[in-house]
């Protein structure tokens, strides 16, 4: 078998949440990606992310498409089904999963070139369904697998490994989204847990598409000098705008901010969303200054980070199809059938 | 010349977009309610409005259904086809003809009948509005054909006010549309003419329906939950048809709210993701398309065969390659289906031939995606689609029970010491399946790419090929499963005959005929893929086999020879592909010719 199990052995003394479980339970296979790439501190992330949020993993489903980043749903949430579907086309399978059975946690994983050029349509109209559920593109600007093109994200002027410069205008997913009418646009970086797992349980919570669009450095193909997506330039361009801080429900909101620098974002499951303003005059939920914020920020080659746009009531793809509340893929035959006495009266119409 | 008594067939051409189908349905309906045998073809251009469009109507006493490429009669209301819409007339038949302008004397036919009808100024006259006038016109022309055929006019009545009775002005204006051609008709020409219908009794069981409506119905039938598709001609009415039956029998009664899902995908690739995606949590799911969208289904297609993963998809065939005639019909897509997507597959295919068993093989096609946990493609074609056959009436009974194949519960999952996805544990090629959500002893990972019998990853080639020569075993199982073959055999046959789909109609006349003129042919209507023994045993019975289908390439004949190994040398191909219907006449020349040929 050429695929490695990781072995489940627990520490005793390894903290658990609310369920009695311990990160050790949120994990998944052993990576096979190379050391050091973005990919697996991203995977981390999502471990702590479920753990802090006591779900149970079999109630999540985990799905990609295919490259590097489409790969790491093997790496985490072992309990859950995983679907590697194929090349862009991750959205459709969330989409099709999510209709059926609406109590789905659906997180799905795609890198740049799965996302912003083969499945750019799908991303969109996900999007545009608002689909509830957690995308989440790691973003190199590259194509590991087939060893270092460029992808649609390389920032124009970039260069490559072998010292191509890439002539054409990156696709923004951020931009993107939210011109489209995403309702949760964040960016972060795999190398700031710290910004990272707050903004991937805030996506779980919201109810619809919450996108993250997290870089995710490529430690073999695109972490050199001339790459704009590499962990020393990143490091030194990304600009907090908003430090995004996620508070249960249960728990109680405790203002350690300036008032008036604060902003609390009410989510839809009782959870609360709280953002701290780092540059001033931002407002998260003013979605046209949101685009011009991330593009002024942008054109002086800064990569702005944290909670981009938020719109948290707006209805997601269930309630828009006005299904029942619960999951359709298994309602009672009788429920579905109109059955022999319906047919033959129906038939009536056709005579 | 003697009177042909409900055994006629007639053409009626218009300008597309004027509102002729509701005068044409009126026609349609009323002869079926005297209890005649009646069927209807649209030819209709890929146009919104102004091209040309034909409605055929055969009337035939004896219940044949195929197209008929005699026309006793032509009304032709279209200036456009004028000159070959009066060729297409039999000698010694009728044109009838707008009279409001003089007929061009040029082409006038001295072997044929004109019945001028002053429907354009009658209409004038009588209603108010370029619209209403138009849309009356057509109606008028309802009501000269009433009298020239001799329709039964309380059954035009009746039919008139079960489709106007909340609109009265509409039922006004239709009536006094149907008193205007009939009575100018009545006043001028002896009728009805030879061709005529009379009241019969061969309808009582049966109803008119398109195969786009009825395989709509076979899906909310089958509990299918949730609907992805993208438009596209001939299939588009499918799914209307679905949201309309689920409006009436899928609302919560005390919420209002829907037990279904309808999802209008960005394009066909994602429609048939979004069927695997609610097929792997658990919904019977299906898609609607055709020839064009089943060229970009075909990555996930191969997805769904090799990960295991339900999925329902109707073909409603047009004529390809590319665009082709998108409102043409044919059966092109016969091998595309069949071993669609790269590497290895194989596809269960099944072929209804008419409305009825498109009912009866959309929830067939259910039950086969989810016991052998892959796709299934159910061929119809724009003929069987689109156009109004009669058939027997629907039947349903209330003991079925929808066969969600092996699906392991939350309470078997618990139970297992462990569960491994692709494990041929009942030896059947069949594994069993869990879906998302349900309990944690249950996650696997599905992909696409290389596994092993325990769903892990691989790239060992024996457990590579351990598990894709299982699902090969699985695959062919399913033609015991599948619709069986119709298999008619005639007293002295020598030679077989073996058809799919909507060339039914026409072989069934053709073979009649031939048999009455000396001609016993052996008949085989395969009905699912894969083929089963009896296909082969059939083929192998004869010495040859005409092979009649609706494409340039035998694609039929191609499957055939293919799976069973049976030689090339004794199949002959009949093929009609211009993308219309098939004729009798059609069967019957291909006969001829080969039979010609080896003499």
């Amino acid at each position: 078998m050429s695929y490695i199990a990781k072995p489940k052995v627990h520490h005793p003394s390894l903290r658990k949440n609310a369920l009695g479980l311990t990160r050790r339970d949120y994990e998944g296979a052993i990576t096979t990606l190379c050391a050091g790439c973005g990919h697996d501190s991203v995977t981390a992330a999502i471990v702590q992310a479920f753990w802090d949020l006591d779900i149970e993993p079999y109630k999540v489903a985990k799905l990609s498409g295919i490259g590097c980043s489409s790969k790491t749903p093997a790496y985490f949430l072992r309990e859950a089904h995983g679907f590697n579907s194929v090349h862009g086309r991750m959205p459709a399978i969330a989409t099709g999963a999510g209709a059926a059975n609406r109590d789905l946690i659906l997180i799905g994983i795609s890198g740049d070139g799965d996302s912003l050029s083969i499945g750019l349509g799908q991303l969109c109209h996900a999007i545009r369904r608002n689909v509830n559920l957690l995308y989440v593109l790691e973003n190199n600007g590259v194509y590991g697998l087939t060893k270092g093109q460029f992808s649609a994200s390389a920032d124009h002027g970039s260069t490559s490994k072998k010292g191509e410069i890439n002539g054409m205008n990156a696709i923004d997913s951020a931009l993107l989204a939210i011109s489209l009418g995403a309702t949760f646009v964040a960016r972060s970086f795999s190398g700031d847990k710290a910004q990272l797992v707050p903004l991937l349980k805030a996506g779980l919570a919201h109810k619809g598409l919450a996108f993250i669009d997290v870089i995710s450095p490529c430690v073999t193909f695109n972490d050199h000098e001339g790459s704009t997506k590499g962990y020393a330039y990143t490091r030194e361009h990304q600009i907090e705008l908003v430090q995004a801080d996620y508070v249960p429900e249960h728990s109680e909101i405790t203002t350690d901010y300036e008032p008036g620098s604060v902003k609390n974002v009410l989510l839809h499951d009782g959870s609360t969303l709280r953002l701290r303003k780092v540059a001033e005059e931002y407002d998260p939920t003013d979605r046209d200054r949101a685009y011009a914020l991330i593009r002024e920020r942008q054109r002086l080659g800064e990569v702005a980070t944290g909670l981009l746009y938020i719109s948290p009531d707006a209805p997601d793809m269930i309630e828009q199809s006005e299904a029942i509340a619960e999951p359709v893929y298994n309602q009672p035959f009788e429920n579905l059938c109109p059955g022999s006495a319906e047919l033959e009266k129906l038939q009536l119409r056709f005579r | 010349m003697s009177n042909q008594v409900n055994e006629f067939a007639f053409k009626i051409a218009t300008p597309n977009g004027t509102g002729s189908a509701s005068a044409n349905s009126l026609i349609m309906q009323t002869i079926f309610r005297m209890g005649i045998p009646v069927t209807g073809k649209n030819l209709f251009p890929s146009n919104i409005q102004g091209l040309p469009t034909w409605y055929e109507i055969r009337v035939n006493k004896d219940g044949y259904t195929a197209r008929t490429p005699i026309f006793d009669m032509m009304v032709a209301m279209n200036s456009a086809t004028y000159e070959k819409d009066i060729q297409e007339v039999r000698s010694g038949g009728w044109l009838v003809y707008d009279s409001t302008w003089p007929l061009d004397e040029r082409l006038r036919r001295h072997d044929i009948n004109f019945i001028g009808v002053p429907l354009a100024e009658m209409c004038a006259s009588a209603f108010r509005g370029v619209r209403e006038r138009i849309l009356m016109k057509n109606i008028a022309y309802a009501g000269a054909l009433a009298a020239l055929l001799g329709m039964d006019t309380d059954i035009i009545r009746a039919l008139t006010k079960e489709k106007y009775s909340k609109k009265q002005s509409l039922l006004e204006s239709n009536d006094r549309a149907i008193d205007l051609g009939f009575n100018y008709v009545k006043d001028n020409y002896a009728c009805p003419l030879p061709i005529q219908l009379e009241t019969m009794d061969a309808t009582k069981d049966c109803i008119l329906i398109d195969g786009n409506t009825s395989a709509s119905l076979g899906c909310v039938f089958a509990g299918a939950t949730v609907g992805a598709w993208y438009p596209i001609t001939p299939s588009t009415s499918m799914m209307e048809g679905f949201k309309g039956f689920c409006q009436k029998y899928r609302r919560d009664p005390e919420t209002k709210k829907n037990r279904y899902v309808i999802l209008q995908a960005e394009d066909e690739l994602a429609a048939i993701g979004m069927v695997i995606g609610a097929s792997w949590a658990g919904a019977r799911a299906f898609t609607p398309t055709s020839g064009p969208g089943i060229s970009l289904m075909n990555e996930f297609l191969g997805l769904a065969y090799y990960a295991e993963v339900p999925a329902v998809i109707f073909d409603v065939q047009r004529t390809g390659p590319s665009t082709g005639m998108p409102t043409r019909t044919q059966q092109g897509d016969l091998m595309l289906c069949a071993y669609a997507s790269h590497g290895d597959t194989k596809h269960i295919c099944l072929y209804p031939s008419d409305p009825r068993e498109a009912f009866e093989f959309a929830v067939a096609a259910f039950d086969l995606a989810e016991r052998f946990q892959s796709p299934v493609m159910v061929l119809t074609d724009l003929d069987i689609g689109m156009n109004d056959w009669m058939i027997p009436k629907l039947t349903w009974d209330d003991s079925y029970r929808p066969d969600r194949g092996k699906v392991l519960s939350a309470a078997e999952l618990d139970d297992l010491k462990s569960f491994s996805r692709y494990l041929d544990v009942d030896a059947d090629g069949i594994p069993y399946r869990s879906l998302p959500g349900v309990h944690p002893k249950g996650a696997y990972f599905t992909r696409g790419s290389g596994h092993n019998k325990f769903g892990g990853y691989t790239e060992d080639g024996d457990e590579y090929q351990e598990v894709l020569d299982r699902i090969a075993r699985k695959i062919q199982s399913a033609a015991l499963a599948v619709p069986a073959p119709i298999v008619h055999r005639r007293a002295g046959a020598k030679l077989g005959l073996v058809t799919v789909g909507g060339c039914h109609a026409a072989c069934k006349e053709a073979l009649d005929l031939m048999a009455a003129d000396g001609t016993p042919i052996d008949y085989m209507r395969v009905r699912g893929f894969p083929f089963g023994d009896e296909v082969r045993d059939f083929l192998e019975s004869h010495e040859t086999n005409y092979i009649v289908e609706q494409n340039r390439d035998g694609q039929l004949r191609s499957l055939l020879t293919l799976e069973t190994g049976v030689p090339k040398s004794k199949t002959e191909s009949i093929l009609y592909y211009a993308g219309f219907p098939m004729s009798a006449h059609h069967v019957i020349s291909g006969v001829q010719k080969t039979a010609r040929r080896a003499s």
